[in-house]
């Protein structure tokens, strides 16, 4: 074992013999085209919605909670998937969160919250998660489609437009201060600031 | 005999005239009640299934609206869309409860929500007044399908007054 490591090594440490450094460079090119593809396509594969409920979990609980909510069915028809608002669109965050997404594998592979009951019994847990991640990069995902620099006070209603032009814009508060729970239904809420 | 065979015969028309003149008679009252419901389907036909109406805006200008009576619980002016009131939150309260009038402005839920049913005062909402919607409702954007004919005691109390006066 030791001995093929080290024959491994010394191969790549030695200089081509055979192949042509223009091969070897265009060769390296085009598998480097491939494999960076093929990852930012499976990377984009689960981050759709189709990947997010093809688990159980996500489909009987989350998904079903959401399609009752203006994110899923409004007037103008434009509607936020589970990665709009789960996972972040700059592509080092997106990384980022990917990582940490292994974690929901595991949960997946053992059953962390296959029933309802199991579901209900941490969602206090998972929210907060959520409410962590969302208060940490100020509503990012919210931003993504809703910006504050083009927000109509008028159009909005007298406590809203009070509420957006003082607590929201002086950056006091950030979107989820405020707006928990909107396409999912709310853990107990005890100890939970302002409600 | 001529005379009395024309009674009977006559008693005998009216026995068999009767109920159908009742049940003529039963059915005008039936109509004026029925009629009263039947606007909503605008004499739709019953084995018709009605187009059914717009569904009107939830009233949402925030402005107070006067009680018809002075123990009417007051109506919501704004918007509850997906406001979850159950075991685990009471989203009216986050506005609405004594700790949180100050923050939002918005009128605190009077202090009978505090009492329970014989009038001892409780540090919580009484259960019995937990869910807001069992009083409280929004107000659409509609004109009235029946006409209401209710009258308050104190326009009662001034035609009365009035009344009098002539």
């Amino acid at each position: 074992m030791k001995n093929i490591i080290i024959l491994g090594w010394q191969t790549l440490r030695k200089p081509s013999g055979y192949y042509s450094l223009g091969a070897l460079v265009i060769g390296g090119f085009i598998a480097g085209i491939i494999f960076w593809g093929g990852f930012n396509t499976a990377l984009e594969v689960t981050n759709t919605e189709e990947f997010c409920i093809s688990c159980h979990e996500m489909e009987n609980n989350v998904y079903e909670e959401m399609k009752t909510t203006i994110h899923f069915s409004n007037r103008s028809g434009v509607r936020a998937t589970c990665p709009d608002c789960h996972v972040p669109h700059a592509w080092t965050d997106k990384i980022a969160r990917k990582m940490q997404a292994s974690k929901e594998v595991w949960g997946m592979l053992f059953g962390t919250i296959d029933t309802r009951e199991k579901f209900l019994a941490h969602r206090r847990g998972l929210a907060e998660n959520e409410w962590r991640r969302l208060k940490a990069n100020d509503s990012l995902e919210c931003r993504n489609c809703h910006n504050f620099d083009y927000m109509d006070f008028t159009e909005q209603s007298e406590r809203a437009s009070y509420q957006h032009s003082t607590a929201l814009a002086d950056g006091e508060k950030t979107c989820i201060d405020c707006h928990k729970g909107i396409a999912h239904q709310l853990p107990d809420m005890k100890g939970v600031e302002g409600w | 005999m001529k005379k009395l065979n024309l009674a009977v015969i006559t008693s005998l028309l009216v026995l068999a005239v009767s109920p159908v003149m009742y049940s003529l008679s039963a059915n005008a009252t039936d109509k004026e009640t029925v009629n009263s419901v039947a606007t909503l389907r605008d004499a739709t036909p019953i084995d018709v299934q009605k187009e059914p109406n717009r569904i009107p805006q939830v009233v949402n200008k925030d402005i107070k609206k006067a009680r018809n009576y002075p123990m009417q619980p007051p109506v919501i002016p704004h918007t509850i869309r997906s406001y979850e009131v159950n075991k685990n939150n009471n989203k009216c309260m986050s506005c609405h409860s004594r700790h949180r009038t100050e923050k939002s402005q918005a009128p605190m839920v009077s202090v009978t929500h505090y009492m329970d049913r014989d009038g001892n005062f409780l540090a919580e909402m009484s259960p019995r007044r937990y869910f807001c919607n069992q009083c409280h409702v929004t107000q659409l954007d509609a004109e009235p399908l029946v006409e209401n004919t209710f009258t308050d005691m104190h326009s009662l109390m001034n035609d009365k007054s009035k009344a009098k006066k002539h």
